[in-house]
């Protein structure tokens, strides 16, 4: 498959070191509480007073997947862009536009090849930060690819969810993506690879009714917002008060919809034996003292 | 009664009028009225023409959705022989908005699968408005793995808003339900026909749409979000529906442009509300013809053909 080397590619290598001020403070989204930005960033964004998980973008989820942040990056397949010259209060091609200079991306999936505890990997990783993770013919297509690289590299397949759904300017396009991105997850499935899907806050509509739902093992950060129809839709329609923890990572826990709901101080050493005991490969040495 | 739509406004006008005239010459007036009624009707159906050649986006979502429009289970009735409903999604639920089972399409025997609407208060409660749950789609997998058992070809009839948004539906994993499903649809090793008959409303359609061809009535429409719902979100403004419907491209028309949809059957003039039997049958006639390419094809290569055709959607240009 030639097109296959043309975008393995290395483009960017992991560990770019963002240099962080001593003495820059936040605040937590969840419980308002001060904290150092350096403290935050080493947490990889949890609070350390409530345990909220903040927002983490592309690039912080692969620094912390693979091992000792190491990994390679692959350039996204090209696929025509706005395919119906779609413009609602504003031109589709000008939201791309935004979104690429905003997120430092290309599309709202970002795509990379490494070492999770020792054995090969591929991660995906959508961004919310690019037009709320949104699934078009691209990030369908990008989907698509890294399906076929693990395939290609007999690499387990760990994607991160996070999306408002379809990508609406695109039509049946990217309602589309929901068949093209489970024909991915078929092709690992038919090579037997694992498939780990880790659904992160929010993860909703065609995006959670397709390869979101379909991985050999589901786990979710806590607390994350996992819907097809979001609350609000379903607020106007039944009329009725929701039930407590609704749509939340452990109310779907607790209605046999996720295998385990995992904390990210926990995500890389939970992958990692994971992929190992789904491989059949040796435990290494840090897995057999856990 | 049948029940006009804004736009044909003017047909209902002329037609009233015809009904007024044959009831008076009943009513024995006397006048010739034959000439009159002549003249009327074919004035009427050269409005109907003009207005059904030329329906803009935002008027074929109603003629989509309309009342009147046959629905699943007018197409099993008419088309099938034997049809043997079968129920349950076997983990402890029935879904009315989905129906379907084994029958015998001109000779050959199949399993269809239908999202049904209703047509009166109490159907429409029974079917849930064509509305779905996990178990809709739960019932469908389980279908489609029947058909794959017996290398029996699956014919599907969609008419849906969309996946029921409702807290049971959430609680059950409707997301996971319609993922599944689509991936049932996809794997099935038998010719696989989706008909979009009304509204092919976004996942909730795709669920039972991923076969190897699939067709649409001249005026049935297939949308990732109903156009009122795009026009709240993009545009801020649910008054902005029709300029939603026009962007979305979700016409069978734009669709089969954009190759997303393999073939369009006409309506008679008017829709098929106004001629159901007529659309009924050339949707049975469009089946047919498609049918026949697909079924010497083995499953293995009918498979490896449908994940080609999904795959290679939107990656040219056009
Ligand atoms: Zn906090």
């Amino acid at each position: 498959m030639s097109w296959l080397t043309e975008y393995v590619r290395p483009k960017i290598r992991g560990l770019l070191q963002r240099e962080v001020p001593e003495n820059l403070w936040t605040s937590c989204d969840s419980c308002s509480q001060m904290i150092l930005i350096k403290d935050l960033e080493r947490a990889q964004k949890v609070c350390p007073h409530c345990g909220h998980h903040g927002k983490a973008n592309a690039t912080e989820r692969l620094d912390w997947t693979f091992d000792g942040g190491h990994y390679t990056r692959i350039e996204l397949p090209k696929v025509p862009t706005d395919p119906l010259g779609f413009r609602d209060q504003k031109k589709y091609v000008d939201r791309l536009k935004d979104a690429k200079a905003k997120s430092h991306l290309d599309e709202s999936l970002a795509v990379a090849h490494g070492k999770i505890g020792g054995r090969d990997a591929v991660v995906a990783v959508m961004a919310y930060e690019f037009m709320a993770g949104t699934m078009g013919t691209a990030m369908g297509e990008a989907f698509v690819a890294a399906c076929r690289l693990a395939v290609l590299q007999k690499a387990a397949l760990v994607i991160y969810t996070a999306s408002g759904g379809a990508r609406m300017q695109e039509g049946v396009l990217s309602l589309m993506q929901m068949p093209r991105t489970t024909i991915g997850v078929e092709m690992l499935k038919d090579a037997g690879l694992p498939y780990i899907v880790v659904l992160t806050n929010p993860t909703t509509g065609g995006v959670s009714a397709s390869f979101a739902m379909l991985g050999d093992v589901q786990l979710a950060e806590p607390e994350a917002l996992i819907a097809f129809t979001g609350p609000r839709v379903i607020q106007d329609t039944v009329r009725e008060k929701l039930p407590e923890g609704f749509q939340r990572s452990e109310y779907l826990r607790d209605h046999g919809m996720v295998d385990m709901v995992v904390a990210r101080s926990e995500m890389h050493e939970t992958l990692a034996r994971l992929i190992g005991l789904m491989t059949n490969s040796p435990a290494t040495a840090s897995e057999a003292a856990a | 009664m049948r029940q006009y739509l804004d736009f044909e406004k003017p047909v209902a006008e002329l037609e009233n009028k015809i009904a007024e005239l044959r009831q008076m010459a009943k009513d024995g007036e006397g006048i010739n009225i034959a000439d009159e009624i002549g003249k009327l009707s074919d004035k009427a159906e050269k409005q109907l023409r003009a207005a059904y050649t030329k329906l803009t986006p935002w008027q074929k979502v109603s003629v989509a959705r309309h009342a009147q429009r046959p629905r699943a289970l007018d197409y099993f009735k008419a088309l099938l022989e034997e049809y043997t409903p079968l129920a349950g999604d076997r983990l402890g639920h029935d879904d009315q908005a989905v129906v379907g089972g084994l029958a015998r399409f001109r000779g050959q025997a199949v399993v269809v699968i239908g999202t049904e609407r209703g047509f009166d208060m109490e159907s429409r409660l029974r079917h849930n408005f064509g509305m779905p749950k996990p178990e809709g789609y739960r019932k469908a997998q389980r279908l489609v793995e029947l058909a794959g058992r017996f290398g029996l070809p699956i014919l599907t009839f969609i008419d849906t808003s969309g996946a029921w948004p409702g807290i049971d539906a959430e609680q059950r994993g409707q997301a996971q339900a319609i993922a599944r499903s689509t991936d049932c649809c996809l794997r099935a090793p038998v010719p696989f026909i989706a008909t979009i008959i009304g509204e092919g409303g976004s996942g909730g359609a795709v669920a039972l749409g991923a076969g190897d061809r699939v067709l649409m009535l001249e005026h049935s429409i297939y949308s990732v979000i109903a156009p009122e719902g795009a026009a709240s979100i993009l545009w801020r403004d649910p008054k902005q529906a029709s300029t939603a419907a026009e962007a979305l491209k979700l016409t069978a028309q734009d669709l089969l442009k954009l190759k997303l949809i393999d073939r369009i059957i006409p309506e008679p003039i008017g829709g098929a509300q106004r001629f159901p039997s007529e659309a009924i049958a050339s949707v049975g006639d469009a089946i047919d013809e498609v049918l026949k390419e697909l079924l010497p094809l083995d499953g293995e290569n009918l498979v490896a053909k449908r994940r080609e055709k999904f795959l290679a959607m939107g990656r040219d240009a056009l």
